[in-house]
């Protein structure tokens, strides 16, 4: 684990929500100059701090058909293999999203992305079920989206504050 | 029919942001930058204890003061940031915004014909304040050369035998300035020798950027002699729940206290339920918003320095205040025509006070997106003038 200096710290938080910002921006938001800046990233990238830069997709707003599931899963760890030899076989799954490893009432948290339901049952029964560790497992369909890796996905707010104020 | 209107009214000038208000109404898909409130949502957690003290039917009056758990709160955040002691009962007045609190100070404090020293640019109430309460106010013209801020020369050649008050306005609004200790220690030692009593707006004091920021009671000498002002309204993007405060001297604030019972009654009920939160969990929102208004600054400063336009580092509040002297035109010339052919919206500075002329206020309570098409916008707007 690696302490976060506070030039990285601010880094993180604007590109956490921006990837796609250039480095010449980027240099003069932090108030230094593009080499620093390249190079704290750089170095973040191979200590694994940033793992890579996605796009956020509201697929709701498009014709795409998507699924998304959350499945309970409850293992009963063998002899030998514990937690995280589970969670490998899990986590290589295509259709899988995320895998946590998770306190309470069960044991794995598994996020799934599917075109169909019926393609997230299928998954499930034949792929999911069949892991010889897996005890039971309980699927739970996402019936919309509110608000997903700390962006709220609805309509650009518009500005209604008055346009001159002392 | 006689004239019913007082003789102090008539003699204030309206706003000189009023004028440029009704212009900038009229005109569609204008981008401002002319507002002087953050761009932010009040906190959730924040609007949140305000929807609940309404479930909970908390909708009665409060004490003349403000609630006992939000004065508590004030005094150990000012302990807490500035090293400040105050007693919650007696020395600390919750008020409607800061702007109540310069209203019921100078009433307070000023004399028929006492002189009130304001240095401008500044905020733009202060002035008639010190009119409604019949003192007479006393400018001092602040220079760009000292990065408008008040020296202790300044201070020296406005005060008369009559000098009973100081404004001292940092964070300074329109121009961002901020005034730094050893500046304040200056200032301490004139009022404490001319005997001269302080009332200090320090609205925007969680938005420095260069160190945190010195209230001048916290120098020797000058708790006593000090109104420290306050609010909710910038540091927590707070302004529509309209909550400030003042601390002070228990002499002083007492007074106030009576003007504020009889004018106001008390300060709204759901705004002080919803600031206990902002100050008990605020500090890390307060953060955030000042990392993003820093990250906005160091853009303008660049975007202007690509442009060559003449402009001092603001260290406080959201403004910058560019020198457009160069392009031979009044501030109020510049901003029309920049309003007229780029659709932009920026402040003349002289709407802040005549030493404001040659200035404009740039505000950058505003997403980067928006100052950067706005910045397009002046960018191409000079061009046409150096041509």
């Amino acid at each position: 684990m690696i302490e976060l200096s506070p030039i990285r710290k601010e880094i993180l938080g604007v590109i956490e929500h921006n990837g796609r910002i250039d480095l010449k921006e980027l240099a003069i938001l932090m108030g230094t100059d593009e080499i620093t800046v390249a190079n704290e990233i750089a170095d973040m990238e191979k200590e694994h701090i940033i793992c890579g830069y996605h796009t956020m997709i509201n697929w709701d707003n498009t014709t795409n058909d998507k699924v998304s599931a959350m499945i309970e899963v409850n293992v009963t760890p063998q002899r030998g293999v514990g937690f995280d030899k589970i969670a490998d076989r899990i986590k290589n799954f295509e259709e899988v999203n995320a895998v946590y490893l998770i306190s309470g009432g069960f044991d794995f948290m598994v996020l799934v992305e599917e075109k169909s339901m019926r393609a997230v049952s299928q998954f499930v029964s034949e792929k999911l079920s069949t892991i010889e560790e897996v005890s039971g497992t309980a699927t739970h369909f996402v019936l919309k989206s509110y608000k997903v890796h700390g962006t709220i996905l609805e309509e650009e707010k518009t500005d209604e504050r008055m346009l001159v104020t002392p | 029919m006689r004239n019913p209107l007082s003789d102090v009214v008539i003699e204030m000038k309206p706003s000189g942001i009023r004028k440029f208000f009704d212009i900038v109404s009229e005109m569609k898909d204008a981008i401002s930058l002319g507002v002087g409130e953050p761009d932010f949502d009040t906190p959730w957690h924040i609007r949140e204890e305000g929807i609940y003290s309404l479930e909970k039917g908390r909708t009665f009056y409060t004490s003349n003061a403000g609630l006992k758990e939000l004065k508590v709160e004030i005094c150990n955040y000012l302990k807490r940031r500035y090293n400040l002691e105050y007693d919650y009962n007696g020395e600390t007045l919750v008020t409607v915004g800061g702007s109540e609190a310069i209203d019921i100070a100078l009433r307070a404090m000023v004399n028929p014909g006492d002189e009130v020293i304001i240095p401008q640019p500044s905020y733009v109430s202060y002035l008639p304040c010190v009119q409604l309460a019949y003192g007479v106010p006393v400018v001092i013209d602040l220079k760009e050369e000292n990065q408008f801020k008040l020296t202790k020369q300044e201070l020296l050649d406005a005060i008369t035998d009559k000098t009973k008050v100081l404004v001292l306005p940092f964070p300074n609004n329109p121009t961002g300035a901020i005034l730094e200790e050893e500046y304040l220690r200056d200032i301490a030692e004139v009022c404490i020798e001319k005997d001269i009593f302080v009332i200090s707006d320090e609205i925007y004091s969680e938005l420095t950027f260069k160190g945190r920021h010195v209230s001048i009671a916290e120098m020797p000498g000058m708790r006593d002699r000090t109104i420290l002002i306050n609010g909710f309204s910038k540091a927590y993007a707070m302004t529509g729940w309209r909550l400030g405060y003042a601390c002070g001297p228990q002499n002083i604030i007492s007074q106030m206290t009576k003007i504020h019972q009889f004018a106001i009654m008390c300060a709204p009920t759901t705004s002080q339920y919803a600031a206990v939160s902002a100050l008990k969990n605020g500090d890390a929102d307060v953060e955030k918003m000042r990392q993003s208004y820093n990250q906005r600054r160091r853009f303008l400063m660049s975007r202007f320095k690509e442009m060559d336009i003449p402009c001092f580092e603001p260290y406080g509040a959201f403004y910058v205040f560019p020198n457009i002297s160069k392009f031979g035109m009044t501030s109020d010339e510049f901003a029309t025509k920049l309003l007229e052919t780029e659709k932009v919206a920026v402040v003349p500075g002289t709407a802040f006070g005549d030493s404001g002329e040659g200035f404009v206020r740039i505000s950058y309570a505003y997403s980067l997106e928006r100052l950067k098409e706005a910045l397009g916008r002046i960018e191409h707007f000079i061009s046409t003038l150096e041509k």
